[in-house]
Parts: structure tokens; sequence; C-alpha cells
């Protein structure tokens, strides 16, 4: 079976949607995230997305399979909060492991599905690895700016764990996503390759894709998009990219900046245009599609897909649309300076 | 708009908020020393008292003076210092002005080292590894450094010691550089080496060639490991003269002149406290120089003799004063049409309290008061030199007011809510958005533009320099803007000019789009720009057109015509241009070759310059500089036309020019008076030779070759040559031809320069605070004239003293300006070698960042904008000329010869292409 740098090379590769668009349609009642399992837990577990995984897997299983008819040929993980930090808020911390390795089984399971029906189109699994709700280089008291509310030894420890629990449930690739505070995703790039050193195994390939917040161009941390690539370059991710926060419209300058300064494959995976003033999503698959299809035929993108408010009618246009078009090629590394 | 291939090559890289990245034309990298408790006593009593705030302010002030690295260290005994490295590294994350650029963490603990790492989300330098304890701790600690992304300084340091011979220096570094590339996976060029800077002059005989042993140790390093980069903590090397600061600044920029040229990239230095190696006292240069090369075994005797002998200066200032009596009307409107600012506040002032309302002041006398100003300026009876004076006036009446005006809304906002009514106040003026694109510095004639149609009554949206087309357009939706002017100067600018109006064609934008600049032309407007933008373009020649042309494009019933107008003149000149390319004739590049320049070398006695390698100048004397201004180019960047100095007698502009003349030199005497600029030149000579065509070899390294024998390697200048088919007898020239060739046996010269003038920025600001555009805009001026002086200055001096080729020549400013001085200095990427990358080279030979504190852009401009550089030649037949158009045989063996990708070429040379 062909690798995905293998498939990189000769296509661009789709990276599914927004999996909590896709679970709000079930339109969950508190009880649904409960299930049986967790019915008589001490606090409300109400939009804990992750919790689904182990209450109810058809539904997450069920969300995949509609990426992948669509056309995806990486889907994430349900694990973008399972981690220690985020879930105590629910107090939830001794299920992390659980909850990521019961994300990966479920992506690893419909996937599977999927590349046995076309072995010649094989379908991977990315481990999704969130930001957290705690961040490492901003202090959440204006009055004490030199304050912070965690440690990098903490973050890290508790992307250790999900790391460890993505591997064991076969996830192809890990994709660090969302990164606000690129010092969180140095953490989780830490934790990686600290886990692969520590046990021995094959290391996963790493994608990595930042979040440019608004207009000013910089991630919510005050990075340019440079100094982000360059403060993440050592991760030696097999893509970088951007996601989320923007719609493809105010997105495609820092697509077209990163295509040119990353020497990796280029991710992009907007959301469905900035959301409206009761904060919905109403870019339709086509327009989104029609975005991306330019930066493709452009030669900046080697995997695309979509963020938060995109669907798997998204997903199908974009894929319809860049189908024919041939990916960015990698820039050629010189090895003298001048 | 097919992306091409991009290269990425093998930089260091290093990141704060903002990347840095070393590219080989930075040459020397200054890493903020003062952030150390220990070698900052005020620093170290900071963090002692727990006053963190206050050492923040240490650390501004280095990235004020220039740090472009951030070294950090803890180390005190009396501190924790894994603690006080994280409380202050955390802090400086919230401080953006600082957290730009990136951190040196600096310890001897490596605990305190990964304390820091912990902090910092950029890539950061870790400062400092060695295989002091081995080989396993040193590769723990390689590994700790990379999995948090940082670049590692490695001491030269084993388990016998710190090396303190060239031997050893050399041996730990490869030993080092073996185990980071193959067993820990580093990038060579996330290495970075210190190969020990001790204490010479200590009076202890093994401490005399500490500094030489360094120096070689580099060149040695760069040889072997060439992505590696060198840094060293320099003040070390002077320990010995702790207390004397002249004499160790002196010591330091000795030392850092050797060591740079050897290849050091990079230092641990107080980045304001450097002085130029050319304006340290030579006696004390050569007794520093005696030192440090270890050339006088009674050197350091000889220099702490000398230590005794120094002193400081100190400064002053002055002001003036004149007239006054009428109405307050009349007063405003005589200080508008006179552009008096005196008075202005006092009587905008009277005037607010006799009118009902402070709008009211400006709609009245203000307005009448432009209005009159208007007047006189189309009907040519006042001059833009007056109009920018006036707008200053109106500027700064306006802002007298406008606190009062704002309360008034505010008011009636108030009002219109309590009373539950709709607030629906005037839209306000048209919004022009003026600015000048990316990659460029240049904005004398933009902001002569804006004073102009600012005072028309436009409200003027300016973003300055070097700004990206996304910011440009994004703020023009957001002000919604009416009309977006773009301003270059620079050949690259033109590309970018196309790229906006591409990007507003691609985004829908229906708004006009005005051209300007020096580099602009209505040909370039019509064939290149125009086409890709159909809501409207139009190359807009000076300021005073900008008025009429702006009016149109506003005004509902003009517009159409106008712009029909203007579309179908673009399109003749489309169909001129295709015409006319086709009607010349060109040769192929074989047969350009060939018609080369005829010099009789056989002939031919080439005069060795008196010295070769680089001198810098540091504060030359502006008073002499003056001297050599050429005023013309001066009127016409205030749109003044005419012949200085008849320009001052001249019937129709001669009294307001004599007018702006006397302004000028006042404030040329102020500028000189109170040194509001510091000239900073270098210059260069090196062996070269050519090979026949149009490649250049200098030796650059002098020395390496044997004296007198031809130049045949070293670094490659590639000339550009005419192809367009020329008239019997003449030749199609190259720069080239001007150097003799290597096969004649014997050695050429060429020289290089780069000039400037630093220290605008201070008084730019202080202008634009006092609203005053008209000194603004002066000063620019002048500092551009005052570049150009220089050049001329060192170019004269360089022809009879420096290279002294043309030891015999007397010539008058007049003739200087008329260029009838043997030997010329064009610059790469104007019309003799209109390749702006060759600018590279130059910087590079000459150091040129370093020693003058120009900076190129991405688009290869200079920054600050009054800078001037280029090449010398000395021989007798060489002339300035332009090269013209160019076939695509000559640009593909340019791009094999530069070893660059063609599209990269293409992209450069656009501009002279003769094809698509």
């Amino acid at each position: 079976m062909s690798t995905i740098q293998d498939c990189l090379k000769h296509r661009i590769l789709i990276i599914d949607g927004a999996m909590g668009t896709m679970i709000q349609r079930h339109k969950p009642t508190e009880a649904v995230y409960r299930g049986e399992r967790f019915k008589d837990w001490h606090t409300d577990v109400k939009n804990n997305s992750d919790i689904l995984n182990l209450t109810q897997p058809a539904i997450i299983g069920g969300i995949h399979r509609e990426y992948l008819e669509a056309g995806a040929d990486i889907i994430e993980t349900n694990t973008f909060a399972s981690t220690s930090i985020p879930q105590s808020d629910y107090g939830l911390e001794p299920y992390v492991t659980e909850m990521a390795l019961a994300g990966a089984r479920l992506a690893r399971e419909a996937a599977d599905e999927y590349t046995k029906k076309d072995p010649s189109r094989p379908r991977f699994v990315a481990g999704a690895i969130g930001p957290m709700n705690k961040t490492l280089s901003l202090s959440p008291d204006v009055n004490n700016p030199g304050f912070r509310s965690v440690t990098f030894d903490e973050v890290a420890n508790a992307y250790y764990e999900e790391v460890a629990a993505l591997v064991e449930g076969k996830v192809d690739l890990l994709l660090i996503e969302t990164i606000f505070d690129t010092l969180n995703a140095k953490a989780a790039i830490y934790a990686i390759k600290k886990y692969f050193r520590d046990t021995g195994k094959k290391e996963l390939p790493i994608m990595i894709s930042g979040t440019i917040t608004d207009a000013s161009g910089r991630t919510l941390s005050g990075q340019t998009l440079e100094a982000f690539y360059v403060s993440v370059a050592h991760a030696r991710p097999l893509s970088v990219g951007l996601n989320c926060a923007l719609g493809a419209a105010e997105m495609r300058s820092h697509i077209e900046e990163l295509s040119q300064i990353a020497a990796c494959y280029t991710s992009a995976y907007p959301n469905a245009g900035l959301p409206n003033a009761m904060g919905e999503y109403d870019e339709q698959p086509e327009q989104t599609a029609h975005f991306i299809e330019e930066w493709a035929a452009n030669g900046w993108v080697n995997i695309v897909g979509g963020c938060c408010g995109t669907t798997p009618d998204h997903i199908r246009h974009i894929a319809q649309h860049v189908a024919s078009i041939a990916p960015r090629t990698l820039p050629v590394m010189e090895s003298e300076l001048i | 708009m097919m992306s091409s291939t991009t290269t990425i090559r093998p930089f260091l890289r290093l990141a704060g908020l903002e990347p840095l990245i070393v590219r080989p034309e930075m040459n020397f990298v200054n890493i903020g020393e003062r952030t150390n408790v220990t070698g900052s006593k005020k620093f170290a009593r900071l963090i002692r008292d727990n006053k963190y705030e206050e050492a923040l302010s240490v650390a501004r002030q280095q990235v004020e003076n220039g740090a472009q690295i951030l070294d950090v260290n803890m180390d005190d005994a009396l501190l924790e210092g894994e603690k006080a490295m994280q409380t202050f590294l955390n802090l400086l994350q919230s401080e953006p002005d600082i957290a730009k650029i990136p951190v040196m963490i600096d310890s001897s603990k490596f605990s305190i080292i990964e304390a820091g790492l912990k902090c910092v989300q950029g890539k950061c330098i870790v400062n400092s590894i060695s295989m002091k304890e081995g080989e396993d701790k040193f590769i723990e600690q390689a590994i700790i450094c990379k999995s948090y992304g940082a670049a590692v300084i490695v001491m030269a340091f084993d388990e016998s010691g710190q090396a303190d011979t060239l031997r050893k220096k050399v041996d730990i570094s490869e030993r080092a550089y073996k185990i980071l590339t193959e067993r820990v996976g580093f990038d060579p060029q996330d290495i970075i080496f210190d190969p020990n800077i001790f204490a010479i002059a200590t009076g202890i005989e093994e401490h005399n060639n500490y500094a030489v042993d360094f120096i070689e140790a580099i060149k040695e390093i760069k040889q072997k490991m060439p992505l590696t980069r060198i840094s060293g903590g320099v003040s070390n090397m002077s320990f010995s003269f702790r207390g004397n600061e002249t004499v160790r600044e002196a010591m330091h920029s000795v030392f850092l002149y050797h060591a740079i040229r050897a290849g050091m990239d990079m230092g641990i230095v107080n980045a304001g406290q450097l002085v130029v190696y050319d304006e340290i006292e030579p006696n004390l240069r050569k007794l520093c120089e005696d030192v440090i090369l270890n050339r006088d075994p009674e050197g350091t005797d000889k220099l702490l003799a000398f230590a005794e002998t120094v002193k400081a200066k100190g400064k002053a200032e002055v002001k003036d004063e004149a007239w006054r009596k009428g109405t307050v009307e009349a007063r405003l409107s005589h200080s508008l049409v006179n552009g008096i600012t005196d008075y202005i506040d006092a009587d905008t002032e009277e005037a607010r309290q006799k009118y009902p309302k402070p709008l009211d002041v400006i709609e009245g006398p203000l307005m009448a008061g432009m209005n009159i100003v208007g007047d006189l300026f189309g009907s040519g009876k006042m001059f833009l030199p007056q109009v920018v004076k006036s707008a200053r006036v109106m500027k700064k009446s306006v802002a007298v007011l406008t606190p009062y005006i704002e309360a008034e809304k505010e008011q009636r906002r108030q009002a219109h809510l309590a009373a539950g009514t709709n607030n629906s106040e005037a839209a306000g003026a048209p919004k022009i958005l003026l600015a000048t694109v990316k990659g460029d510095v240049h904005d004398i004639g933009k902001n002569i533009v804006g004073v102009v149609l600012g005072c028309n009554g436009y409200d003027i949206i300016d973003l300055g320099v070097m700004v990206p087309t996304d910011k440009i357009l994004e703020t023009a939706r957001r002000e919604k803007v009416d009309i977006i002017g773009l301003s270059g100067l620079i050949t690259p600018s033109l590309d970018e000019m196309v790229h906006v109006a591409r990007e507003m064609k691609r985004q829908d934008f229906e708004l006009p789009l005005l051209i300007g600049g020096a580099t602009t032309s209505r040909m370039h407007t019509a064939v290149k720009i125009a086409p890709e933008f159909s809501k409207g373009v139009v190359h807009v020649l000076d300021a005073s057109r900008s008025v009429t042309v702006v009016g149109s494009l506003l005004n509902k019933d003009q517009k159409a015509a106008f712009l029909q107008g203007i579309g179908t003149e673009y399109q003749r000149l489309k169909e001129d241009f295709a015409n006319k390319k086709t009607a010349k004739q060109y040769l192929s590049f074989a047969a350009a070759q060939e018609n080369k320049v005829k010099i009789n070398w056989d002939s031919f006695k080439p005069v060795p310059p008196t010295f070769t390698g680089t001198r810098a100048f540091d504060g030359y004397d502006l008073c002499e500089i003056a001297e050599f201004i050429d005023w013309g180019p001066f009127f016409i960047a205030w749109e003044l036309h005419g012949k200085f100095p008849q320009i001052l007698t001249d019937e129709k502009v001669g009294v307001e020019a004599t007018r702006l003349y006397n302004d000028a030199r006042a404030l040329l005497d102020k500028i000189i008076k109170e040194k509001w600029l510091t000239a900073r030149a270098v210059i260069g000579f090196w062996p070269a030779n050519s090979d026949g065509k149009d490649t250049v070899w200098v030796d650059t390294a002098a020395g390496n070759t044997r004296a007198d024998a031809p130049v045949r390697e070293g670094t490659r200048l590639e000339f550009l040559r005419q192809q367009v088919k020329k008239a019997p007898g003449q030749p199609n020239m190259s720069l080239s031809d001007f150097i003799l060739p290597a096969e004649k046996g014997k050695r050429d010269h060429i020289g290089a320069f780069a000039v400037t003038m630093q220290g605008i920025e201070e008084h730019i600001k202080r202008f634009e605070a006092h609203f005053d555009d008209y000194n603004k805009i002066m000063l620019q001026a002048l500092a551009d004239r005052l570049a150009e002086a220089f050049t001329e200055l060192l170019h004269a001096r360089v022809r009879k003293e420096f290279w002294a080729y043309a030891g015999e020549e007397h010539l008058s400013n007049d003739q200087l300006i008329r260029e009838e001085y043997l030997g010329i200095r064009p610059a790469p990427g104007y019309p003799a070698c209109p390749d702006h990358t060759e600018k590279r080279k130059l910087f590079t030979m000459l150091d040129a960042t370093r020693q003058t504190g120009i900076v190129l852009t991405e688009s290869l401009a200079m920054f600050p904008a009054s800078s001037v550089s280029g090449w010398y030649f000395a021989n007798p037949e060489s002339k300035y000329f332009g090269v013209g158009k160019i076939e695509k045989d000559q640009v593909e063996d340019y791009a094999r010869r530069k070893g660059m990708p063609l599209e990269e070429v293409e992209r450069w040379l656009r501009p002279v292409l003769e094809y698509d």
C-alpha cells in the first residue's frame, strides 16, 4: 500500500471538515453526551465533544464515514481536547487516555473500511492534537503579565499522554492543529519527539497547522507567519499549514506566503467564511471550493480541507475542484549559502 | 500566476515575534549584551532588587540601539538563576517591541538554559553547550536543545579544557560538528561556534597570540564547515583595560574589523557603543592593531602608555522670531498664504472663541485662506514648496480645533441617543489612500502628493513605505477609500504595482488606481499595469497634476469621459510600444560580445590603488560634503523646473525658488551645526580582471593571489551587454569591457562604494508631530542631496587620492555635475548595470551593512532611503551608458553565470527584457 508520502507526490490530498458542526446536527442533549457510562457524573459534560468517543461511538464513526464518502483522504480523530488540562474542566482527567485511544480506534476502523473498498486510494488517520485552553505565552491576568496559569512541563506531559494513546490506537499521522500559541505547539513537538525517543518506536509523520487569528496577520501569541514557521520547523514536519479563525478569503495571502517559505508540504483548511451575527457559518460548499481551487491552481497547496462550519458537502466540492490540479512541488533545498 | 519553483537556502533562521534570517549580506549580527547580570552592574542590581519592569527597559534600549538578538544571562550566585530567567523571559514576552527579536539564552548552568527554553515561543539560540563534561553530556544537552528547536553555540571546550590554540579550536569544533550533525541530527546551519575570545595584553606572553588564533580559527572553521556560523563575546578580549572605555572600544572595533573579514557572523556587543574602525585615532588604531595582530612585542606597554590621553564633546541649540496686526481672519489667511506657523495656535484659539462652533473656523476663515492658496497654485502663481508650507499651517490649526469638534460630535450623539433620533452626519471628504509599495523605501514624492491633495480638501490615508498589497487593499476596503495611489522609486516596485493591480481585479475593486514615482512612466503604466485592471489606472506625473486627475475621477459627470480618454491614450501607447519593439534590431548575444568596446590594452598601464580592501568613514564633515551639492535635482523634487543657479532669478519661479533655496540653506546649516545627520560611507578596491567577456573576477580576499598576477578566481561580478544593433563602428558596451582581460597577463582593479546619511528618523518624527510636512520633505530632499554630494566628494577623493589615477584633476562643481571626470561610478539597478541583485555582492565585498548601517530590503532598495552605492571604474575610456533592452539568449547565459534560476533573473530584469 502506498504511504502518505507517495500520495503527496502525485496529488493534492483532502483532509476532512468540521467535527463540531456535524455533531451539532444530531442536536445532542446532556443525556446523549453522558450516555450510559457517565449518567451519574457529578458535573455537566454537554459540549465536551471528545467524551462522545466513549459514550456515542456510533455518532463519531458515522461522521468519519460521511467525510470518507465525500472524498477525504485524511480524517482527523475526535481528540482535539483529549488531554488532561482541558478535560479537568469536567473532572475527566482520569479518562483522557481512554478517550484518545477510543477516538483513534473509531477513525482507524472507518478509514480501513474505505481503504479496503478501494486499496488504490488509501485513507489515513491523523491524530488530532488541539491547542488546550491554557496558554504558555500569555498571562490570563492583565495586571500580572509575567504570570502563567500552566507550565511547559505540565503541557508537555499532557500531550505525551495523548500521543501515547493515539499511537496505540494506530493513527498514521500526528496533527498539531489550531495553534494560537506557538509555545504550546512546541510543547507538543517536544512531547512527540520524547515519546518516540523513549519507546524506540518508528516516528510518525507530524503535520503542523497554525492559526492566524485576525487581520493583523499574526498568531494570537503575536508571531508573524514566518516567525511561527521558523519556530516549529525543528519538528521536521511532513506538512505545515493554517486552519481555523479565518475563511478562505482572509487566509489566501497567508497561504501564498507560506507556500514560498515552507520547506515541507503545505496544508490549508479554512473555516466556511467568517461567522455571521448568529455565530453561524454561511459560506456555501461551492464558494469555499472556488477559493481553494484557485490556491491549488497557483501551486500553493498539498493538503486542503475545511475547519469550523464546513460539512461533507464542502469537502466533496473541494475534492472535485482540485482533483485534476497538480500539487505544489516541494522547494529546492540549496546546500550553499549563495 | 503559476508559482515557479521556490528555492530555500540553508540560512540560520531564528525568530522572536518576527523572523531573523541570517543572510550572507547581513555581514554581522549584533547581539545585545546589557541584559546580562555578569556584564551589566545596573541590570544585575535591578534583577537582585526584583525590579523586573525596570530591567525590561534595559532590554528595550538594546533593541532601540540596534541589537538584533537579545542575550539574557542570570548567572549570579545571589540569584536563583532558573527562576530569574523564567520571570524575566515571561515578562519579556508581553512586550512586543522587545519580544520581536530572538532571544539568546545564556548560562553556564544547563538547568538555567532549559528553564529559559520553556518560556520562549520563538526560535532561540542556546549559549552555550560544550564537551567539557564529555561527549555523553554534550549529546544529551544537544538533544534537549534540539527538542526545543533552538540553535546552539558550541564553545571550543573539551574534557581537557578550553581551546587556547588555533589547532585545538579547530579540532574541537570539527569534533563537535561531526557529533551534532551525524549523531544528534542537527542541521549545520543551526550550529554556531564560539572559538573562545580570551583577554590579550595581559602582560603574560602566552596570551599575546590569542586574538590571532581566534581569527585564524574562524577562517579554517568556515572553510571546513561553511554552513556554520561564528560568534563570540568580544569584550573579554580587552579585559585588562577595564575602566578605560576609549581604549576598549577601539580594541573591540579593530578586533571585529579583522574577525568579521575572516568570517565572524555575530557577536555579543554593546550595540550603542561601537566606534568605526576608520574613525579611531590613527595612532591608537595602530597600537590596537599591533596588540591584536601580535605584531609588536612591546605593543602592550605602548598601548598602556597611550591609554591616558582622551576626551569627550558637548551640544547646543538655537531659536528665532518676527511680525504682527489685523483681524483674526486676516491673520489666519495671511498665515496660510505665507505659510507662517508661529502664531497659528493662538490665532486659531482666538477664532474658536469668536465663532459659534469650532467647525465654523475651518469652514470659514481657514477654507477661505486655503481657497486662495488653491487658486494661486492653480494659476501657477504659487509653487509647490509654498503650498506645502500652507498645508502645514492648516494642519496645525485643525489640530487645535479637533478636540473641540470631537467633543461637540459626542454631545450631538448623546443628544440623539437621548431623543431616540437618527444620527446621520455627513460622510466627510473623499478619502485617498497612498502607499509606497512593498520592498521600496522612497517616499518624498508620495509625501508631496499627500500634502497637495490634503490641501485640496481630501482626506489622506498615508500607509507609509514598504506596504504589502494586502494591507493596502484591506485598508482601502475598511476605510472605504475613493482612490488608491501607489508610489515607488526602484525598478522592482514596478512589478509590485502590477501585482496590486492584479489583486484589485481579483478582489473586484471598483475604485481607480493612481501610479506615481520616479521609476514609473506613462508607457509602463499603459503597457503593464492598465491591462491588469479595468476600472481605471492613471499615471500621474507629479503632485500638481494629481489634483486635476483626482478631481476628474471624483466628479461623477467627468469620470467616465476622463477614464475613456485615458483608456484610448493608453491603448495607443500600448500599440506604439508593440510596433516600436519590432522596429529595433537586436544582435545575437554572441555577436554583441564580439562587438565589444575596443581598448588598446597593450599600451594600457593599469594604475593600482593606494590600498586594497575597504576603508570606512563615519561622521564625515557635513560642511565639506555640502560644498558638493548638486541643487538641480533638489528643485526638481519640489517641481520647480530650471537650471541652477539661473532658476533663482527666473522670471516666473525665481522668487519662490530663491525663498525655497534660502529655507533649504537655513535648514542645511542647522543640520550641519546640530549634527542631525551622520555621513557614513565605505569604499573598497580589489584586484580584478575580466574574462574577456562579461564577467569580472575580483580577488576580495586581497593577497590570495600573487601580486601582479591576473585575477582568475574569487568573487564573480556579472555584467549585462547592450544588444541593440548599433551604427557601424559603435560598440555594444558592457561595463566589463572597461576592465583589463586576464589574458593580457597583468592585473587591473575595480572599486566599490556605499554612502549614506543616517539619523533622519527622529527629526522626521518630530516634524510629523508638529504637522510640519514642509520641513519634513525639505529634510528628506536635503538628505538625498547630501548623500549624492558625499558620493561625488568621495569619488573625487578616490580619483585623486585613494586610487589616485587622476592626480592632476581640477574640476569645478559644475564640471563634476556634467560628469567631466575620468572613470565612472555606475550603480547596480541603474542603466549601465540594471541588475539589482549584484548589489548583494557589492554589500558583501564592502561589508556595507556593518560599516554604514545601510540595510537592503527584499526588493534590494537601500534603507535609509538617502543612500547611494555603486562600482568604481578607473579606465579613462570608461563611460556611462544604458544597457537598453536585452534578448533571451543573453538572459539565459546570464542566469547560468549567476547560478540563478532563469525565472528569478527574468523577474529582476523584467524592465530591460526585450521579450515578454
